[in-house]
């Protein structure tokens, strides 16, 4: 068996930057497992630009984006591991992995990092109706055809749902000189960023169909292809409503219908997942249940904002090297809960360790689109602290910083959106 | 008076932008001010797109323009950009078309291939 201190699983935006922030902490024997032959991830196929304005205060399409972080690791003596894909992950960190040039092998990691990012939903998750014909396809699969292999999916196009992926597939396709017909989404709001909506959708003229959804899609019975789709209104309850449908001529489906967290090696690892984020519970020093084994980026929660992607996995692998360097933490925790119109926090638990040191950040999105509120922060009854926002929008992931110090008498605390006070 | 979501970052602030004085209110930075006056008087965007590339791990690479360009010339650098090809190595920065369609814009690579 192989050993090394610290083994990142995944070799995308997360795992460099863990990477990264580990190194800068003084582990030197670091390897990351990438099952692509590319390191960078989706980075590499998100050619639009809107990238690292937060970390690097400067605007970057994806590839330049991943790309500064390779050179980052390129000046380390991190080693990487491409090509190879990891089968099976255990509790007390042994990973099993096969690649065509080293085989099969066991590696052991004083500690880990789960970066293993997040798949598509497909047509199958979210069960649509109709004949099984080509032309359908997530937007990621279009996306990387597209701009990886040179292959354009489709001529006329219609997209169901209006995450980010979509809208920028919307104008990526007209670009290519497809036309989109129309964008298709199940809620009454946008799930995908502002900024998206109008310089992909209205920039292009492309019709956004709110409390919508495809009910049917119908194959061209000469060549198996898609040639129609149906869309019909839904009510509040998100059920199409009969008597609403309209018939829509395309020869391509694109589905931008949400993203999953991948876990399956973190449930082989029996570390325990949370059903709200899909990915596993951790503690502030975003570690699993399992001790030395750390999650960040899209497993850990999907992010919008591979900024904050990189600046969650740096905050991991300094973790991990504190882990390696002072060994397992312990101490009473704090629970974190989301109330009112908050869907789910991260961390879930946090250590009442170093208290008098620093602060913790709670991440979370809320459940529906909100504007003036507070969000508050409450423990024992009482309000421990309050953050005004203008905007809220479940597309948008919000954070809140907490000193640790307000923690010591306190057991649980609570997120809530509540109303601006008078 | 126009209503618009700045596109500068993922932030997308809230503008209202005077047409008449051309002042801005809602941004939470100046980029957000400089949007609101472009968007009413000369709309640009940045155009992100591929082109051929020959000897790389892909058929495909990644280029952008290097500044924002005005809205209406988007397909104009589309249709430049079907006559380029490229021969592997590439680095980011590399210039593939300068000074386009009469202006200061340049075509640049954005993948190391």
């Amino acid at each position: 068996m192989i050993e090394h201190e610290l083994v990142i699983i995944g070799g995308g935006p997360a795992g460099l930057s863990a990477a990264y922030g580990a190194y800068q902490k003084g582990v030197k024997d670091i390897l990351i497992v990438e099952r692509d032959v590319r390191l960078g991830g989706i980075l590499n196929q998100c050619i639009h630009n809107g990238f690292g304005l937060h970390r690097f205060k400067e605007e970057l399409t994806g590839p330049e984006y991943a790309q500064r972080y390779l050179d980052l690791i390129n000046e380390t003596k991190v080693q990487i591991k491409s090509d190879t894909m990891v089968l099976d992950l255990t509790k007390d960190r042994i990973i099993h992995c096969i690649s065509a040039k080293d085989g099969y092998q066991t590696i052991r990691g004083k500690a880990v990092i789960l970066a293993m990012g997040c798949r598509e939903r497909t047509r199958g998750a979210i069960c649509i109706p109709g004949d099984r014909c080509a032309g359908i396809y997530t937007a990621g699969a279009a996306q990387k055809y597209c701009n990886i292999d040179g292959f354009l999916v489709g001529k006329k196009v219609l997209i169901l749902g209006s995450g980010d992926i979509g809208l920028i597939m919307a104008r990526r396709m007209v670009l290519e000189g497809s036309e989109v017909v129309a964008d298709v989404e199940l809620c009454p709001y946008s799930n995908g960023l502002n900024r998206n909506v109008v310089q992909c959708l209205e920039d292009y003229n492309i019709p956004l169909y709110l409390s919508h959804t495809v009910t049917e899609v119908i194959a061209d019975e000469k060549n198996g292809r898609l040639k129609e789709v149906t869309i019909s209104k839904v009510d509040e309850n998100k059920k199409p409503i009969p008597g609403t449908e309209q018939h829509i001529e395309c020869d391509t489906l694109l589905l931008s219908v949400g993203l999953i967290p991948e876990n399956e090696l973190s449930q082989n690892a029996e570390i325990e997942i949370d059903p709200r984020t899909k990915g596993p519970i951790v503690y502030d020093n975003l570690e699993t249940s399992a001790p030395g084994i750390f999650a960040c980026g899209n497993v850990l929660h999907v992010h919008d904002l591979v900024d904050f992607v990189s600046m969650e996995a740096e905050r991991a692998g300094v973790n991990a090297a504190e882990f390696l360097q002072k060994g397992e933490l312990t101490g009473p925790l704090v629970k974190v809960e989301n109330h009112e119109l908050v869907g789910y926090t991260v961390p879930q638990y946090i250590r009442k360790v170093d208290l008098d040191d620093g602060y913790v950040q709670i991440f979370f999105r809320v459940r529906a689109p909100m504007k003036n509120k507070r969000i508050v922060l409450t423990a024992n009854g009482e309000e421990l602290a309050s953050f005004p926002r203008l905007n809220l929008a479940p597309a948008e992931m919000e954070n809140v910083k907490i000193k640790k110090s307000k923690l010591k008498d306190v057991d649980m605390i609570g997120v809530s959106i509540q109303e601006m006070k008078k | 008076m126009r209503e618009l979501i700045c596109i500068n970052c993922p932030r997308g602030c809230h503008l209202k932008v005077d047409e008449k004085t051309l002042t801005v209110t809602g941004n939470s930075c100046p980029r957000g001010k400089t949007y609101g006056i472009s968007e009413v008087t000369n709309p640009v965007r940045v155009v992100t797109s591929t082109v051929k590339i020959t000897g790389g791990d892909s058929p495909r690479v990644s280029v952008k323009t290097d500044k924002p360009i005005s809205k209406g010339k988007i397909f104009d650098v589309m249709h430049l950009l079907d006559e380029v090809e490229l021969k592997s190595p590439v680095n980011i920065g590399d210039v593939v078309l300068p000074n386009i369609l009469g202006t200061d814009v340049n075509i640049v690579v954005t993948k190391k291939m």
